[in-house]
C-alpha cells in the first residue's frame, strides 16, 4: 500500500487502472479533464480524446460489449451531449463493466450552468455512487465495476469540483486486475428495435429492486450516531461540510444514492423527530426522503444555487438545530466576520481575461469594427464578452454558435424592425469546439442556403481546459502522431462557398476579409489561425512606449490587453507580460510603440 | 495543525505552492486536504487555494474566519480573501500590486492602502518583497517559493522536508532557483521573528 495525496480526478484514474480498465474516452471539460490525462500516463490503457462526449460514451459502450472494462468521463453538461446513448445503454446492459464518471460544478467555477447530474442516473435507472473524498473515489471505482458486471448495468460515479480538485490522502495498491471477457452475439439484448426494447425495459425495472438491496449494504454508506436530537442525511463532499459545521450531530452519510437505501434511511430516521438534508444544488435527496413520508428540512434552509461550504451549512441550519438541542448555534460556532467596509463593494473585481498575445484579441478587435452580430461558442474567446472588446452577443453551449447564427440571420432577414442587421450575423467558435459540435450546424447552413459567416478561431489546441489535443492537432492524448483534420478541406467538402484563412495578428487584413465575407452573397468560413500564445512563445520580443510620442489617446486600450496600461500622460507596456504581438503598434496613430528585440 | 489560504492571480503559481506545502505536511505525518482552482479562473483571474493539515481534516474548504495563515501573492487578492483568516492568524504578504483589467481601464479603483487595510484586520503581518527576492534567486516566477520560505519560518517542519517537496514537485531547471528562493524567504522570515 502506498499513501499519496491525490486529487479526486487522480484517484478515479488510479482506481480505474487498478480495476483493469482497458479503454477510456473523454472530451476535456473542467472539472473532469485530469481523469483521462492521468489515466493516459499509465501507458498501457487505451485512452482517447473523443471529438465530443457522445462519441466518448459510445466508444466506451463498444469496448465494454467487446469485453474490456471501460470508462467514459465528462463534465455535467457533457452528458447533455451524450444523453442519447446514455438513455438506451441501460436497456442493452454491459458485458465487461461500464463506468460513467460525471463531474458537476456547483458554483460554476468554469461552467455555463450548474445542472445536477444525479437526475440523469434516476432518469436512466442507473445505479449512482458518490464519493466524499479521494480515498472513496479510488475505492468506489472498483465497486462500480463489480456492480456493473454483477447486475449487467452501466454505473455512474458522480463527483463535484471540490472532489475533483481537492487533494486528500489515498492509500492505494500498485497491482492491476485483469478482466477480459468473451464477446458473444446477443441481438435481442443489444439491438434495440421496439420489439426487443419492450423485452428489456422490464428487465431494467426488475434490476432496480436488486440494486436497492445492494444500496442497503453498500460499505460507503455510514451511520454516525452521536447526538440523539439532530440527524443529518448527506452525501459526497457535503458530508465533510456537515461534519465540520456540526461535530456533535448524528449523520447518515450515503455513498449509494440511486436507488436510495430505504431501510437504512428509515432506521436512521427512527432516532429523530425530523431530519436535516445537506446537499448541493437540487433537492434530490430531499425529494427521495419526502417520498418515504419523512419529515425533513432541506432547501427551505440550504441554498439551492451555488456551492456549499462549512460556513454556509453552519449558518443555514444553526438556528434550527439550536431549537432542537438548546445548544447555542446548534454547535456551530459562528466565525468572526471582518468589517464589511474593507470588503465587498470596495474591492475591484478580477475577472479572467484573454492573455497578452492571445490570437483571439486581434480577431475580436477587427470583428468589433465590422459591426457584426456575433453568436459565440464556449472557449477562451468567450472572455471577449467583457469590456473593452464586448465581442459577442450570445452563447449557450458548444457548437451552438453555428445554428444560432443561422437562426439570427433568418429572423433578421424576415423582419421589419431588425432588417438592417440582416447580413451582419457571424458565428464564432474554436477549432476544438467546431469539431465537437459545429460541423453539423455548418452542413445545415450550406444545405439551407443561409448566407452567414462562420469564423473558426483555430488556435491549434483546446486551450481553456488546459491545452488538450483534438482531431485537428495531429497528436493523440497518448502522444502519438496522427492525421490532422484539415479544416479548409472539410469546409469545402461540406459545400461552403468561400473558405479563407487569416492571421489575427494582422488587424487590417483580418478586418478586410471579415468585411468582404460578411458582405458577400454566400456562406463563408473564415479560419483565424494562430497557435495559442501559451503553446508557442514568441522569440521574447516586446514593445515599449516612447512617452514623448504618446498623446494618451487611449486607442490601444481598446484591445483590453493586460500588458497595456495608462500611466499618467502616457500609455505604458509591462515588458514582462508583453509577447510582442504588435496589435497596439498597429493601432497607434502616433507611432509611439517601439519594438525591442528579445535578444538584446 | 494549520489552515492556510494562498491567494493570488492566475499564473502566479499559487497551485504549485499549495501542493508543495501540502506534500510537506503529508510527509510530516499529518492528514492533509487541499482545494484548488482550475480552468477558466486561471486566465489571469482571482485564484484561491486552501491547504489544511491536522490529525484529521474534514472539509477541504476552510470556514470563514478560521485560517491560521494567508499567503497573499498579490495585495488586492490578499485583501479579497481576508475574511477566511482568523484575527489571531498571520498574513504573509507579497508587496506587489497587479492591476486587474477593470482598474487598468479606469472603471474601478485599486485600494490605496491595501497593506494598511490588511494590517488593520490581521495584526500579525509580515510584508515580503517576494518578486525582488525571486529575481535575486534567478527568476521572478519563483516568488511563490519565497513566500513558502517565509511561511516555513512560522512552522516547525525541518527544512529538509520542504526542500524535498520543492525538488520533487518543481519541474526541471526551475528546481534550483526555487530552492534558492525558498532559502531567501526562510532567512527573511527568521530574521524578522
Amino acid at each position: 500500500m502506498k499513501r499519496s495525496l491525490m486529487s479526486g480526478n487522480e484517484a478515479v484514474a488510479a482506481g480505474a487502472y487498478a480495476a483493469g480498465v482497458r479503454v477510456a474516452a473523454a472530451y476535456p471539460g473542467t472539472p473532469s479533464t485530469e481523469i483521462l490525462e492521468e489515466l493516459s500516463k499509465y501507458g498501457d490503457i487505451y485512452c482517447e480524446w473523443s471529438p465530443n462526449e457522445k462519441v466518448a460514451l459510445e466508444v466506451a459502450i463498444g469496448s465494454c460489449l467487446g469485453g474490456a472494462r471501460s470508462l467514459a468521463a465528462m463534465k455535467h453538461v457533457g452528458l447533455n451531449v451524450a444523453a442519447d446513448p446514455w438513455m438506451t445503454l441501460p436497456l442493452i446492459g454491459v458485458n465487461a463493466g461500464f463506468l460513467l464518471v460525471i463531474a458537476d460544478d456547483p458554483g460554476m467555477h468554469s461552467s455555463q450552468n450548474e445542472q445536477d447530474s444525479r437526475y440523469y442516473a434516476r432518469m436512466a435507472k442507473v445505479p449512482l455512487l458518490e464519493p466524499a473524498d479521494s480515498q472513496e473515489a479510488y475505492e468506489m471505482v472498483a465497486e462500480a465495476f463489480t456492480l456493473s458486471e454483477r447486475y449487467d448495468t452501466p454505473v455512474m460515479l458522480r463527483i463535484e469540483t471540490r472532489i475533483s480538485h481537492s487533494r486528500t490522502v489515498v492509500e492505494h495498491r500498485e497491482e492491476r486486475m485483469e478482466v477480459d471477457l468473451p464477446y458473444e452475439r446477443d441481438a435481442v439484448k443489444r439491438v434495440m428495435i421496439p420489439g426487443h426494447a419492450r423485452l428489456r425495459h422490464p428487465v431494467v425495472i426488475e434490476r432496480l429492486a436488486h440494486l436497492e438491496r445492494e444500496a442497503e449494504s453498500f460499505r460507503f454508506n455510514r451511520m454516525e450516531l452521536k447526538s440523539s436530537r439532530v440527524g443529518i442525511v448527506t452525501s459526497g463532499v457535503c458530508y465533510q461540510y456537515a461534519r465540520e459545521a456540526f461535530p456533535e450531530a448524528s449523520i447518515l452519510k450515503l455513498g449509494f444514492i440511486y436507488p436510495l437505501p430505504e431501510k437504512l434511511i428509515r432506521e436512521f430516521a427512527s432516532h429523530f423527530r425530523r431530519l436535516f438534508i445537506v446537499e448541493e444544488l437540487e433537492p434530490y435527496l430531499e425529494e427521495g426522503l419526502k417520498a418515504l413520508g419523512l419529515d425533513v428540512v432541506g432547501k427551505s434552509r440550504i441554498p439551492r444555487d451555488g456551492e456549499l461550504n462549512p460556513t454556509v451549512v453552519g449558518e443555514s441550519l444553526g438556528e434550527m438545530i439550536e431549537m432542537d438541542t438548546g445548544v447555542q448555534g446548534g454547535g456551530w460556532s459562528r466565525p468572526w466576520h471582518a468589517p464589511e467596509a474593507v470588503f465587498d463593494s470596495r474591492l475591484p473585481g478580477r475577472p479572467p481575461v484573454m492573455c497578452p498575445g492571445c490570437p483571439h484579441r486581434g480577431l475580436f478587435y477587427a470583428l468589433g469594427r465590422c459591426k457584426a452580430v456575433p453568436a459565440s461558442d464556449i472557449g477562451c474567446y468567450t472572455l471577449s464578452v467583457l469590456p473593452p472588446l464586448e465581442g459577442i452577443d450570445c452563447q449557450v453551449c458548444m457548437g451552438a454558435s453555428v445554428g444560432m447564427a443561422l437562426g439570427l440571420e433568418r429572423a433578421f432577414a424576415s423582419s421589419e424592425v431588425n432588417r438592417a442587421k440582416a447580413g451582419s450575423v457571424v458565428g464564432v467558435l474554436g477549432d476544438s469546439t467546431f469539431i465537437h459540435g459545429g460541423i453539423t450546424g455548418l452542413i445545415d447552413m450550406v444545405y439551407n442556403r443561409t448566407l452567414s459567416t462562420i469564423i473558426i478561431l483555430d488556435n491549434r489546441t483546446t486551450a481553456m481546459t488546459g491545452f488538450q489535443d483534438h482531431p485537428g492537432t495531429g497528436r493523440t492524448i497518448m502522444g502519438e502522431e496522427t492525421y490532422a483534420l484539415d479544416l479548409e478541406k472539410l469546409a469545402r467538402a461540406i459545400g461552403v462557398d468561400s473558405v479563407r484563412v487569416v492571421d489575427p495578428w494582422d488587424l487590417d487584413e483580418t478586418e478586410k476579409v471579415i468585411r468582404e465575407e460578411m458582405g458577400a452573397p454566400h456562406t463563408s468560413v473564415i479560419i483565424s489561425r494562430r497557435p495559442c500564445v501559451m503553446l508557442e512563445r514568441t522569440a521574447g520580443d516586446y514593445y515599449e512606449v516612447e512617452e514623448d510620442e504618446c498623446n494618451a489617446c487611449g486607442r490601444c486600450l481598446r484591445l483590453g490587453c493586460p500588458a497595456l496600461v495608462m500611466r499618467g500622460e502616457s500609455a505604458s507596456i509591462d515588458c514582462e507580460l508583453c509577447t510582442g504581438c504588435s496589435l497596439c503598434f498597429q493601432l497607434c496613430r502616433q507611432k509611439a510603440m517601439r519594438k525591442v528585440s528579445g535578444n538584446g | 495543525m494549520a489552515d492556510v489560504i494562498l491567494a493570488g492571480v492566475g499564473g502566479q503559481g499559487c497551485i504549485l505552492s499549495a501542493r508543495i506545502a501540502a506534500e510537506t505536511a503529508l510527509n510530516m505525518g499529518y492528514d492533509v486536504k487541499t482545494s484548488e482552482v482550475h480552468g477558466m479562473a486561471q486566465r489571469g483571474g482571482s485564484v484561491v487555494c486552501m491547504v489544511r493539515w491536522s490529525e484529521e481534516v474534514r472539509s477541504p474548504l476552510i470556514p470563514c474566519g478560521a485560517a491560521d495563515f494567508i499567503l497573499a501573492f498579490e495585495l488586492l487578492e490578499g485583501l479579497r480573501y481576508l475574511e477566511y483568516v482568523s484575527r489571531e492568524g498571520a498574513a504573509i504578504v507579497n508587496n506587489y500590486q497587479l492591476d486587474p483589467l477593470p482598474v487598468l481601464r479606469g472603471d474601478e479603483i485599486y485600494p490605496e492602502d491595501a497593506l494598511e487595510d490588511i494590517h488593520s484586520i490581521i495584526p500579525r503581518m509580515m510584508v515580503v518583497q517576494a518578486r525582488e527576492m525571486a529575481i535575486e534567486a534567478g527568476n521572478v516566477r519563483a516568488a511563490g517559493s519565497v513566500l513558502l520560505g517565509v511561511f516555513s519560518s512560522f512552522l516547525d517542519f525541518p527544512v529538509d522536508a520542504w526542500e524535498e517537496s520543492i525538488l520533487r514537485l518543481v519541474p526541471g531547471k526551475a528546481r534550483e532557483v526555487n530552492r534558492k528562493a525558498f532559502t531567501l524567504g526562510r532567512q527573511a522570515g527568521r530574521a524578522s521573528s
